[in-house]
């Protein structure tokens, strides 16, 4: 059962093949079996999973429920789920019970999912390997010598390895699609605003967006489809009507006008994952695209920009953390300075604090015009230079990451090499644009993640870009052999 | 730019983060050399650049000022570190 996509699983569910409670069971089996290994969970939610079961259970013997009725999932730790921990990877957060849920958790909720529980992530969201939880790294499933990427990298092994059939993850700079690309999985960032922000732990809240990470674009269409839509209780929720994502899947892409950035394909990217992307591309021209060469020329300022706009947005969205109303509070506290001083430097580990002072920092007088203002400015440059793109052509591919993944505690001394490898994604969020990430081949036996970026709303023309290519290919459905 | 052990010990104290003294000689270099790196914004010519604070070009949404949450106190007191009378502890601040 573990291998099959939604729609065959809620098709078995239909037919009486198995109850959602066997599903259940069989996925949190394989959680107990596997998990540790990977340290993909931070929370395993069995008993609640088996009632939310036996509920859609009840539902699917009357004929009731939709697609989703029924199939198991799990939720990046960074959601707010009512009655569970929602530690954002953080020791910060490690005794938070939330007393509410997340509106992206009531809908997948409402769509009748159960979850088995919540993933591991960066802290904060703050990192693309994984290592900066406070729970250990988590490890990638084709080599568990290696990150799985992040900051959603427990989202990414748990769907790799076949420990749930979906996971949700957010993606600030790249969190979504740089692990999907590291863990051979699909994994979409919609277009700002399309997806509540709602209980999702702030971090960057004009970059920050949620989205599905799954095994194919099939199935990323159908959660996006529960996931999107407006909500009043996020101010930057988006009213657009929201279309119907599996509707387009299989559409021609003969005409389909594909750009490939030059910026993309320099000396950056690993020379064997650029022949990758060039195989793929070659699909995409057999399946009747029209292939450009195009230029984003300041993409080369969007990771400076990025590492000025999140740290100075975070800095203000962590400053809530202050050891008062909820989270870690320091031992004898001295007064109320020491209180939050100690609270927040016992609390956090170095890479958020990194970005809370440089934020800090950027925001400061003195500092601001020639930090945050200027930053904003070039944000402007990158968002224009996507615009001009977009008139010439329909889609932007390339490489999600310039390598595969790496060896755990190679980067993690490093920030800046670090950063460096979000550099193709980040462009995306400072735009507010989609985009995705699906697989596309291996080297050395680990995973290569093509890149498809759209103009704002298009998640239904990357989706069916990206399903055109999995009818074609099969590495969507390649299976690290551990956990075949 | 480079910042000096002063310098980090002013932003930290900004921030509300304690850092030990052992860190601040780490924590110095680390955030010189990445304040170096996006000092590489300086070669974009922005001159005339509106800047971009957020993805859409939209005015924030306002909603009716009415009461639409239900008091739920003893429920999010229950998870702070410290309370009394419903009032949420912290040392005191005034002698």
């Amino acid at each position: 059962m573990h291998n099959q996509t939604i729609t065959e699983l809620s098709a078995g569910l239909k037919a009486g093949d198995f109850s959602s409670e066997e599903l259940t069971c069989g996925f949190l089996q394989r959680i107990a079996q596997h998990g540790e290994a990977l340290n993909c969970f931070i929370t395993i939610a069995e008993e609640q999973a088996l009632v939310a079961a036996r509920a859609a259970d009840v539902l699917i013997a009357k004929g009731e429920g939709g697609i989703l009725t029924g199939i198991p999932m799990a939720h990046k730790d960074i959601f707010c789920t009512k009655g569970h921990k929602t530690s954002c990877g953080s020791k910060m957060l490690d005794n938070f019970i939330s007393p509410y849920n997340a509106t992206v958790v009531n809908q997948l909720e409402s769509a009748g999912m159960v979850m088995l529980g919540k993933l591991n992530m960066d802290e904060f969201a703050m990192g693309s390997s994984n290592e900066t939880s406070y729970y250990g790294a988590v490890r990638n499933p084709w080599d568990t010598n290696c990150v799985p990427g992040g900051s959603s990298g427990g989202s990414a092994a748990a769907v790799a390895a076949r420990l749930v059939p979906v996971a949700t993850g957010t993606d600030t700079g790249g969190s979504i699609r740089q692990p999907a690309s590291f863990c051979g999985i699909t994994g979409l960032k919609p277009t700002y605003g399309r997806v509540s922000r709602f209980g999702m732990i702030a971090f960057a809240s004009s970059l920050d967006q949620a989205g599905p990470m799954t095994r194919d674009a099939e199935d990323a269409a159908l959660i996006l489809q529960a996931m999107a839509g407006f909500d009043e209780k996020d101010s930057t929720s988006l009213e657009n009507e929201v279309p119907d994502y599996s509707a387009g899947l299989n559409n021609d892409l003969t005409g389909l006008k594909i750009g490939l950035p030059k910026e993309f394909f320099d000396e950056g990217l690993d020379s064997e994952v650029a022949k990758v992307i060039e195989v793929a591309v070659e699909e995409y021209r057999k399946l009747g695209a029209e292939i450009k060469e195009i230029s984003l020329p300041n993409m080369q300022l969007s990771v400076p920009t990025y590492y000025v706009v999140a740290p100075a947005e975070c800095s203000a969205n962590l400053s809530r953390f202050d050891g008062v109303r909820f989270g870690y509070r320091c031992e004898n506290p001295a007064d109320l300075n020491d209180l939050y001083s100690r609270s927040r430097g016992e609390g956090f580990g170095a890479e958020v604090k990194r970005r809370i002072m440089i934020g800090a920092y950027a925001l400061s007088a003195g500092y601001y015009d020639a930090y945050y203002l200027k930053a904003q400015q070039v944000r402007k440059l990158i968002s224009e230079d996507f615009k001009k793109a977009f008139e010439e052509v329909d889609v932007i591919m390339g490489p999600t990451a310039p390598s595969t993944t790496f060896g755990l505690g190679e980067k993690a001394d490093d920030p800046l090499s670090m950063y460096l490898s979000d550099i193709y994604t980040i462009g995306a969020n400072l735009a507010g644009i989609p985009a995705m990430s699906v697989p596309a081949g291996f080297v050395a036996g680990k995973p290569v993640g093509l890149q498809l970026v759209g103009n704002y709303f298009s998640e239904g023309q990357l989706l069916n870009a990206a399903h055109r290519y999995q009818q074609v290919t099969d590495w969507h459905q390649r299976v690290p052999a551990e956990f075949a | 730019m480079s910042l000096k052990a002063e310098d980090v010990v002013k932003i930290a104290h900004l921030a509300r983060i304690e850092i030990k003294d052992e860190e601040i000689e780490s924590y110095t270099s680390e955030l010189s050399e990445i304040l170096g790196f996006v000092e590489r914004l300086n070669a974009a010519d922005t001159k005339g650049v509106t800047p971009m604070a957020h993805p859409l070009d939209q005015v924030q949404r306002l909603r009716v000022d009415e009461v639409t949450e239900e008091d739920q106190r003893e429920l999010f007191q229950s998870i702070a570190p410290e309370t009394e009378n419903g009032l949420y502890l912290v040392p005191q601040v005034i002698e």
